[in-house]
């Protein structure tokens, strides 16, 4: 049986997503605590947001 | 009352940006019927159309009287029989080797945007049928290709630019015009992304590599969204070329202390150590590039996709919603969408700079020795 490429991208998007959430989400918490670290908290979430859509992007330009 | 105005001419500015967008995009296919576009399949050709480097510098054209506006470029190729150059209208807007351009001794032709030579004794290409030329090669393309183009207007803008920065400092100590847009940039590259990831003693070392870079993938981003339709960093060689920088300058700028964690870390079991060589090594020669590169292109490429699929709604809903309203659907989507782009232009050229100083800094650190 062969899983068509879509399918697969829909796999890497909600996979994706999921991550990006829990970055997002526990920023958004950690900014809560304490608003005066907000822009080294932000830089850190900028960082690994990147690293994560990179590792998306990837799997989705190798699966098309 | 200022604020009001502002705010008024900004929306009617990008207003006109995106029906201009789509004015433009609209025109610069053409394909072999001579008709408008209207089936999905047609659409989807002219996305992809546009998101490949061109010969020509397409602007729009008008498809009832079958003209092509815009202007056309050089073509230099490196051939079998040497150097050849001519102008691209040579090739009449052909893109799937119909027309065949004689330089002499070797005779060239253009199929999906790619110079091909024939193989001697032919004079017409023939294909297979997958579509791949049986009768012909690719040669070695030097052109002046429409990414090119955009690639040496992003060279002199950032050169008239800085140039009056620079110049503006020798009347006083605070900058005007372009400048007073240009110096906070130059500081938050400066004290947010080069000063805390490579370290206050050697950052000014890189700061040239990394300013360029930002304002570089900056402006071509921003290029990007305007109706010529550039697309240079939705093109993998232009970001690929850009990642390789940053390795070879983390490589030969790495410290003492970098080779050796790399190569034989300390404190780990000496059977381990060969592993995490390799560990390493992969890291810092494919996978960082790599992420590097495909995060550029992917991004920008999928902006693209997603403004001009959105731009298209106009001709795909027209049947269900009326002209009018797939019109004003496509206008308000379109409109978001090219708002959130501008954004990622600059969070773009933000992430690729900082991840850039991030690699930089792992390299140039020393430790201390315990």
């Amino acid at each position: 049986m062969v899983i068509p490429n879509l399918v697969g991208a829909g796999l890497i998007v909600l996979g994706g997503g999921l991550g990006l959430g829990q970055i997002g989400g526990k920023a958004m918490e950690s900014i809560a605590r304490q608003p005066e670290a907000a822009g080294k908290i932000q830089t850190a979430m900028i960082i690994i947001g990147a690293l994560l859509e990179g590792l998306a992007f990837g799997a989705l330009i190798l699966g098309s | 009352m200022m604020a009001k105005q502002s705010i008024k001419f900004i929306v009617v500015f990008l207003l006109v940006l995106v029906s201009f967008k789509s004015f433009a995009d609209g025109g610069s296919s053409h394909h072999e019927k001579g008709n408008v576009i209207d089936t999905p399949q047609e659409i989807k050709d002219h996305i992809k159309h546009h998101l490949k480097d061109s010969h020509d510098f397409h602007l729009f054209s008008d498809n009832a009287a079958g003209k092509h506006y815009g202007f056309s470029l050089p073509v230099i190729v490196w051939t079998s029989k040497g150097l050849k150059t001519f102008m691209s209208s040579a090739f009449h807007h052909d893109d799937a080797g119909h027309v065949v351009v004689d330089k002499g001794d070797v005779k060239l032709t253009k199929i999906h945007s790619k110079i091909y030579e024939l193989n001697a004794g032919a004079t017409a290409v023939t294909f297979d049928d997958k579509h791949h030329a049986t009768n012909a090669h690719k040669v070695l393309d030097f052109s002046i290709t429409k990414s090119v183009v955009g690639m040496l207007l992003a060279g002199v803008l950032m050169f008239l630019g800085f140039v009056t920065l620079a110049k503006g400092y020798k009347k006083g100590p605070i900058p005007t015009g372009i400048g007073r847009l240009l110096e906070p940039l130059v500081i938050y590259v400066r004290d947010d992304i080069a000063r805390p990831n490579i370290g206050e003693k050697k950052y000014r070392k890189f700061m040239g590599f990394l300013l360029t870079v930002f304002f570089f993938i900056w402006i071509l981003n921003l290029l990007g969204l305007t109706p010529l339709g550039f697309n240079v960093t939705g093109q993998i060689a232009v970001t690929a070329c850009l990642a390789i920088f940053t390795v070879v300058i983390y490589l030969f700028s790495g410290s003492k202390d970098f080779w050796a964690h790399t190569l034989w870390m300390p404190g780990v079991p000496v059977i381990l150590r060969p592993v995490l060589a390799v560990i390493e090594l992969v890291g810092f020669l494919l996978i960082k590039p790599f992420s590097l590169l495909v995060r550029l292109f992917a991004n920008m490429t999928a902006g693209h996709f997603v403004v001009m699929s959105l731009i298209a709604l106009t001709i795909t809903l027209k049947e269900s919603f009326g002209a009018v309203g797939s019109t004003g659907m496509s206008l308000v989507l379109a409109l978001f969408i090219s708002v959130i782009e501008v954004l990622v232009a600059f969070l773009q050229a933000f992430i690729f700079t900082m991840l850039s100083s991030l690699f930089i800094g792992m390299a140039v650190e020393e430790h201390d020795h315990h």
